[in-house]
């Protein structure tokens, strides 16, 4: 008897992943709200909300992140579009959030301000409905994804591949960004939106609007990474790992490439627009240089460091890349590029397997060490 | 038009010869009286010409001045030459009273002064003359217009001339010498001229502006005629913008389509290798401003082999130090190389500071050259277009002619069957990415002219020139010039339409869906083989 999808879908995680899971929740949901709103902020254990924001962004990161390892690391495409697919979630709730403002904007219209400036009478029609929060859920979901799918048929069916691959979904991006950066393409120009007052009508400063998006966050990460570990783990994960490693000999087995790319690169574009729709209401701002040929690399990074082919790696990369950013930005702003530079090389030269590989292998040496008759582990991955 | 009446009268009874002016017809012109001046420009032009020319341009540049005892006097920066004689006075006169004239006056003394050197023997004073009086023609002018065409020989001057006698002839009672001018007009690219020809196909109040219907059809065909020319100009100009723009993308491709093709990597720092080739100018610019500012104008020869040297530099460094050993893993490699390009921008901002270098263009580069009325090449696009062609030229070449180009085509084609012949690989690695680092390095000198140099100057050129290898394929010389020069001239002519950013999406929307068709891009290597 086949087991069940759910069961199947909950065995994903092993006893350690549930533990770990279980962790992540009661901190995430529990602690942090706590000690955010309920420790007085003159406690040691208060959690300012520099924290909160800044952690929040990073868990948004980190799903990002997961979802350029279910394609870079597992199907061995690198793509260099993916922040496309953020901002795109980031700018289709923005569209919500704009309206949301209402008639507290600068110039008191039903209007976005930046219609109000460029003198426009009426709302463009791709903004109907964009007062509707069920509109906007559903636009994050569904307009990145069929992007993401008809760039993806004609791409993967023409079999384009590797670096070629890699460049034209940078092109995609770039071109995407140019796009943004007109005033008249009727998502505010440069400057995108900001100045966000409401969602649902709570107000989007209040630190129980900020707990409550920190925790939906934390949520989609740990559902993200469920997903990704049931996939990978499933007879599609491997049929996945096999065209990274040989495409032409899976095809010669008899397997279509096409639909395994086509339907992990959909779902990772997918993944991507709703860490943006979480990102942009948590940072306030969306404007296109979140489409910077240079962000959507970076995520490449994040993976990198944390380890492909793993799928803690890319959490701990999103974190530690970030954390440094944060943190070099603030002390040593000019020294930031040469440490993020210094990543790039060390990471591609030194860690192949990330952080994760690196860890392993010591462990591995370790016990060789202790017990030198035991067989080496084989690069097992967590 | 008095004056110009006057003068064709002294010019037809032949001027007469004085070593010096009268200055009782020098006087009036330092009268109070519009009339009385008028007067004398025309008397002094008719009885003395070759005199009478630097008199007249004195008055003309506020330069005549009237000195002691109704004396007129020419002041000439430090010197004062009595405009009688023409001698110096030594020592100058004080008290000198400058002659104002209205604009009447100075609409006058303007065609006496063209129509004197109309007949002058400097051949540029005559052309330049020529251009002045066709600007304000009218039928006055026939007589004279007539006489300097008679006695013309240069064609461009003749050229000028029948375009003035034309727009002068357009006031002529006679139709039919309105219609021959009208016909004559057509033959001109000028838009000023379609200007004045416009009235005459126009109707105002119940009737024409133009009463005969001969004229008025031969208006509208000279109209079209120079609509058509206009519009030919147009396009020739707009070509020339993406031939240069295609050059420059070619010199920032070409280096990128040899490494790529050699070793299959994508050099993400290629944009930062045409900063340090920028750079290596601004820096040769400042030696020769300490160091030789006689010759501070030829500092650009000199910049090119230093910055082809340094940028080969760091491109061998590159390759020795990274890129070398993420052989076989391309996406490692392009994460690699954008490592590389963080760093090195952030090393020209930590040395020459963030903001933009100045680069002057040297003087020789500066104009251009006019082809048609509305048709300039400026000279700094066509030395960048003449560049980017000897570049191709010699790395075609050194690709074609050297050994070294032999093993670098080898490698491309086959690195395990070169390897095995004998092709020292791993050295054809580093001699191929230093020459297209060096490439690079080239195409920032050519770069620093037109655009700003500055850290972040490489980043604006990544993306392009990754299209032109993309669009070009691999491998081949042929397919990066053909796509350089086709995106560039593409580009240019939708700019005209759609303007730059839509411009550019296009673009590069277009080659996101050639290459769903052409994978390999326009010239792919032939040959049957399957990857892994």
């Amino acid at each position: 008897m086949p087991t069940p999808l759910i069961v199947r879908f909950l065995g994903a995680f092993d006893r350690r992943g549930w533990q770990f899971a279980a962790l992540f929740a009661a901190l995430t949901l529990v602690a942090v709200p706590v000690m955010h709103l309920v420790v007085p902020s003159g406690s040691p254990l208060h959690l300012s909300t520099h924290f909160v924001t800044l952690t929040g962004k990073i868990l948004c990161y980190a799903i990002v992140a997961v979802a350029m390892d279910l394609i870079w690391g597992y199907a061995g495409i690198l793509s260099l579009g993916h922040g496309l697919f953020f901002a795109l979630g980031g700018y289709a709730f923005g569209m919500y959030l704009m309206r949301q403002i209402g008639r507290d904007g600068s110039y008191q219209s039903d209007l976005p301000d930046f219609m109000v400036f460029l003198d426009w009478k009426d709302m463009p029609w791709f903004w109907a409905g964009s007062d509707s929060f069920i509109w906007a859920v559903l636009v994050v979901l569904t307009v990145p994804a069929l992007i993401a799918f008809v760039f993806g048929y004609f791409a993967f069916r023409s079999r384009i591949r590797g670096v070629y691959f890699s460049i034209i979904t940078q092109a995609l991006t770039y071109a995407a960004m140019l796009l943004f950066f007109r005033n008249e393409t009727g998502f505010g120009g440069n400057n995108g939106f900001t100045d966000f007052k409401r969602i649902l009508g709570f107000s989007i400063t209040a630190p129980e609007t900020r707990v409550v998006l920190f925790a939906l966050s934390a949520m989609a990460l740990l559902a993200t990474l469920l997903l990704a570990r049931y996939l990978v783990a499933s007879r599609f994960g491997r049929v996945l790992t096999a065209i990274r490693d040989a495409e032409s000999r899976v095809m010669f087995l008899g397997y279509q490439p096409l639909w395994y790319k086509l339907f992990v690169w959909t779902l990772s574009a997918m993944l991507c627009a709703i860490a943006g729709a979480l990102y942009v209401p948590q940072v306030g701002i969306i404007n296109p240089s979140e489409m910077s040929v240079g962000n959507s690399i970076e995520i490449a990074i994040w993976v990198a460091v944390g380890g492909r082919g793993t799928l803690i790696g890319p959490l701990i990369g999103a974190f530690l890349v970030n954390l440094a950013k944060s943190w070099f930005t603030v002390s040593f702003p000019e020294y930031w590029l040469f440490f993020l530079g210094a990543m790039f090389v060390v990471a591609t030269l030194y860690l192949p397997q990330g952080v994760v590989g690196l860890w392993l292998k010591l462990r591995a040496r370790a016990a060789r060490a202790e017990n030198p008759v035991s067989p080496a582990t084989k690069g097992a991955r967590a | 038009m008095r004056i110009t009446g006057l003068l064709l009268c002294g010019w037809l009874l032949g001027g007469s010869c004085q070593a010096a002016i009268d200055p009782a017809l020098l006087a009036p012109l330092a009268a109070d009286d519009s009339e009385q001046r008028i007067e004398a420009i025309g008397a002094l032009a008719r009885s003395a010409p070759d005199e009478a020319l630097p008199v007249l341009g004195a008055l003309a540049s506020d330069s005549l001045a009237v000195a002691a005892g109704n004396r007129l006097v020419i002041i000439d920066g430090q010197r004062v030459v009595d405009a009688a004689t023409g001698r110096e006075i030594t020592p100058p006169p004080a008290n000198l009273e400058a002659i104002n004239i209205n604009n009447r006056v100075r609409r006058e003394l303007a065609s006496a002064l063209a129509a004197l050197r109309l007949f002058s023997n400097d051949r540029d004073q005559r052309l330049q003359a020529a251009h002045e009086v066709a600007a304000g023609a009218d039928a006055s002018l026939l007589p004279l217009l007539d006489k300097a065409l008679a006695a013309e020989t240069d064609p461009e001057i003749v050229g000028r001339l029948r375009m003035a006698h034309a727009q002068a002839s357009l006031t002529s009672s006679d139709a039919g010498v309105r219609q021959a001018a009208v016909r004559t007009l057509g033959e001109s690219s000028d838009p000023r001229v379609r200007q004045l020809l416009l009235p005459l196909t126009e109707k105002r109040g119940d009737g024409w502006v133009e009463p005969d219907g001969a004229v008025r059809a031969a208006a509208g065909t000279s109209i079209r005629e120079i609509e058509r020319r206009l519009a030919w100009a147009d396009g020739l100009g707009r070509a020339f913008t993406g031939l240069s723009l295609g050059s420059i993308l070619l010199l920032a491709a070409l280096g990128l389509a040899i490494t790529y093709g050699v070793m299959g990597v994508i050099n993400m720092a290629h944009g930062e290798l045409l900063m340090v080739g920028a750079y290596s100018t601004w820096l040769v610019q400042g030696v020769f401003r300490t160091h030789f500012p006689g010759a501070v104008d030829w500092y650009l020869p000199a910049a090119v082999p230093v910055a082809f040297v340094s940028a080969a530099l760091v491109g061998v460094l590159m390759e020795r130090v990274v890129i070398r050993h993420l052989y076989g893993r391309p996406l490692e490699t392009l994460l690699a190389t954008w490592g590389i390009s963080l760093f090195l921008m952030q090393v020209a901002r930590s040395l020459f500071g963030a903001q933009n270098v100045e680069v002057a263009n040297p003087a020789w580069m500066a104009g251009g050259v006019e082809l048609l009325p509305n048709l300039v090449l400026p000279w700094n696009r066509i030395i960048i277009v003449a560049f980017s062609i000897a570049v191709l030229a010699a790395m075609w070449a050194m690709l074609n002619l050297s050994r070294l180009g032999m093993f670098v085509r080898a490698v491309t084609q086959n690195r395990a069957m070169a390897g095995c012949v004998g092709v020292p690989t791993g050295r054809v690695d580093t001699l191929a990415f230093g020459l297209g680092a060096g490439i690079a390095g080239l195409g920032g000198v050519a770069l620093s002219q037109i655009a700003n140099v500055g850290p972040d100057m490489g980043q604006g050129y990544i993306v392009d020139s990754f299209m032109v290898v993309v669009l070009g394929g691999v491998g081949q010389l042929a397919g990066a010039v053909w796509a350089a020069l086709g995106l560039g001239v593409v580009t240019k002519f939708l700019e005209g339409w759609t303007g730059a950013v839509i411009a550019k999406i296009v673009v590069l929307v277009f080659i996101i869906l050639f290459i769903q068709k052409r994978p390999q891009g326009l010239f792919a290597l032939k040959g049957r083989f399957v990857e892994s």
